[in-house]
């Protein structure tokens, strides 16, 4: 990894924010004190008008751009977008990007301890919410001194993070971008997910969520729950073009047992594994099932349009023609609520390849959009 | 910006009342919505359905939502906008008539901008047998996005077959000018046409809008 090279933001180091207020969580339980990992790139200018917060997706955490040392092999998740010249531009904003809560990066969640106990949190950490994560990052902004972000900014769960911003905090959020996201899932997409828990549950390694008291980790359900995640971040096309039916064994002929046989499996299993590798069982758990409880409109009588009649900031909605897991269809219903809401919204649909990861990926027709909008929310925070 | 305007929407913005809520339907780069928010306090949205049109329109600061019009407008609800505009998209569409009722069913009003077909220079080619074009239509007619074409009288029939009533017209021609030659023979020399049609009235089919029939008798 070039460190150096036009449009990095270099070397980064993530820093430990301890918001020392209580946070009353939609479960009903409150936590008196919570720790929270953040990244910042780009410098906060001195109207402090120019802060954007980065919320990340499901499996995301708070290094979202630049390397931490000059021989990491892969740089932070949405390297592509942010960084100087880049759609988010770090020369003008200032970027703020953390560990949610009940992540497993470093912030308080189910593998940090439960000051309480003594003991890992693990199957005792709150499920917490999107509405929850959100005032969090409210304590947060207040923590960092900003009173109100230029932009709030996700893709997916991330996306859904931006929305329930503008709902929230009216005041506080001056442009919501939501990219590739829902104005809530889907039965079939919390259908996956309830496959995805099954899978970690069922796995004779979880102990209750207490695995890490055993010394060991619920791999295989894991690695299964992200297998069967990765296929619905991909269209079919893209498995298509990228495996078709192609054998690891050049010869041709099958195997006529178990193993690892069409590279598709191969390639499936390799990003199981490296996910076991880097994330917690307990906060997949947790994280899907804020996606499942997802719906802001709940809090208005299941009417999206009144949820967003409170929001102050102008949107901008993003989806992908190739994603199936978070399709257009269904960012056409966050922009329909909104034009109800007679709130300022644009929407573009990307022509897309890969499917829902789409919203990674430096497409061109996407990063014009991006910047192009992310241009006029700089210019109008003076930035 | 005001002098880089098109002249035919210049015109356009005369028709719309300040403070308005409008739907641009095939905004392009947004230019009319800008003018009008800045000009007349307009507020509103554009679709536009090619993508390097939309991220021209949002570097401009305008509202736009990527979209088939031919899809329809259902994501609005009815009567939710004061205007439903279209400049010289009509005659891309696969259904015509069936976008203007949808423009009338959305907004209280439609504007809407077409070449008109019978144009002298367009009758001319088709006597000689051939498909017209001209400057105002420079495509062939086997690569033209102009699909259904139509001269300033099939419209005000259509019109009167749905009972639009039509609220205001301007025929022009080709500089966007409205020349002494088009008062007297607007079906012969108008090149670009704007009319500006209400909700349909009660009674539809025979002639009962009586500004369409009077525009009709001056062809």
């Amino acid at each position: 990894m070039d460190v150096h090279h036009a449009g990095s933001v270099g070397i980064v180091a993530p820093r430990k924010l301890v918001i020392e207020r209580p946070l009353t969580l939609d479960c009903g339980r409150c936590l008196p004190r919570h720790e929270l990992m953040v990244e910042t790139y780009g410098e906060l200018n001195r109207a402090r008008s120019n802060a954007v917060l980065v919320c990340h997706a499901l499996s995301g955490d708070h290094h979202a751009a630049g390397v931490h040392a000059a021989t990491d092999r892969k740089p932070g998740w949405w390297d592509s977008a942010i960084g100087p010249g880049k759609p988010i531009d770090t020369r003008r904003f200032h970027v703020v990007c953390l560990n949610n809560l009940g992540g497993c990066r470093g912030s308080t969640g189910p593998n940090t301890i439960n000051p309480d106990t003594g003991r890992y949190w693990g199957p005792d950490f709150p499920i917490v919410t999107v509405r929850d994560w959100v005032k969090s990052q409210a304590l947060l902004a207040d923590a960092l001194g900003i009173e109100r972000w230029a932009a709030v900014i996700g893709g997916s769960l991330g996306g859904m993070q931006a929305l329930q911003w503008a709902i929230d905090f009216p005041e506080r959020v001056a442009h919501a971008l939501a990219i590739a996201a829902a104005p809530r899932i889907s039965a079939q997409n919390i259908a996956f997910n309830e496959i995805a828990r099954q899978a970690i549950l069922s796995d004779p390694d979880f102990h209750a969520g207490r695995y890490y008291e055993h010394g060991v980790v619920p791999s295989r359900g894991l690695k299964l729950a992200r297998m069967l995640g990765h296929i619905t971040y991909l269209s079919d096309s893209a498995m298509r073009n990228r495996f078709g039916r192609l054998l690891r064994e050049s010869d041709g002929r099958f195997n006529f047992n178990y193993e690892v046989e069409f590279e598709v499996e191969s390639y499936l299993r390799h990003q199981g594994q490296s996910f076991v590798e880097r994330f917690d069982a307990n906060t997949y758990l947790l994280m899907t099932k804020a996606l499942d409880y997802f719906d802001p409109a709940r809090d208005y009588g299941d009417d999206l349009v009144a949820a967003f009649r409170r929001a102050r900031a102008k949107f901008l909605v993003l989806a992908f023609s190739s994603d199936w897991r978070f399709s257009p269809a269904r960012s056409r219903e966050i922009v329909k609520a909104l034009v109800a809401a007679e709130r300022e919204v644009s929407y573009a649909c990307i022509a897309s390849q890969l499917g829902h990861d789409d919203f990674l990926m430096p497409l061109p027709e996407y990063h014009r959009v991006l910047g192009a909008y992310l241009a006029r929310v700089a210019q109008e925070a003076g930035a | 910006m005001n002098a880089a305007l098109r002249p035919d929407l210049a015109l356009i913005c005369d028709w719309i009342a300040p403070g308005a809520r409008i739907l641009d339907l095939g905004c392009g780069d947004g230019a009319l919505l800008a003018h009008l928010a800045h000009t007349r306090g307009v507020r509103g949205y554009g679709l536009e359905i090619d993508a390097e049109e939309v991220a021209a329109a949002v570097a401009r600061g305008v509202n736009v939502i990527q979209a088939d019009i031919d899809e329809g407008l259902a994501d609005f609800a009815d009567a939710s906008f004061d205007y439903v505009v279209m400049t010289q998209a009509l005659q891309a569409l696969a259904r015509p008539d069936r976008a203007l009722a949808e423009m009338l069913r959305v907004g209280r009003e439609a504007i809407v901008t077409f070449p008109n077909f019978g144009h002298w220079r367009a009758r001319l080619a088709l006597a000689r047998g051939r498909m017209p074009v001209t400057p105002a239509l420079p495509a062939a007619w086997y690569e033209t996005r102009n699909i259904h074409l139509c001269t300033v009288a099939d419209f005000e029939a259509l019109c009167r077959e749905r009972g639009w009533p039509v609220l205001e017209r301007a025929l022009l021609d080709r500089a966007h000018r409205r020349g002494p030659a088009i008062a007297l023979f607007p079906g012969l020399f108008c090149e670009i046409a704007l009319y500006k049609l209400g909700r349909p009235r009660a009674a539809p089919q025979g002639g009962s809008a009586a500004s369409a029939t009077d525009s009709l008798a001056r062809t």
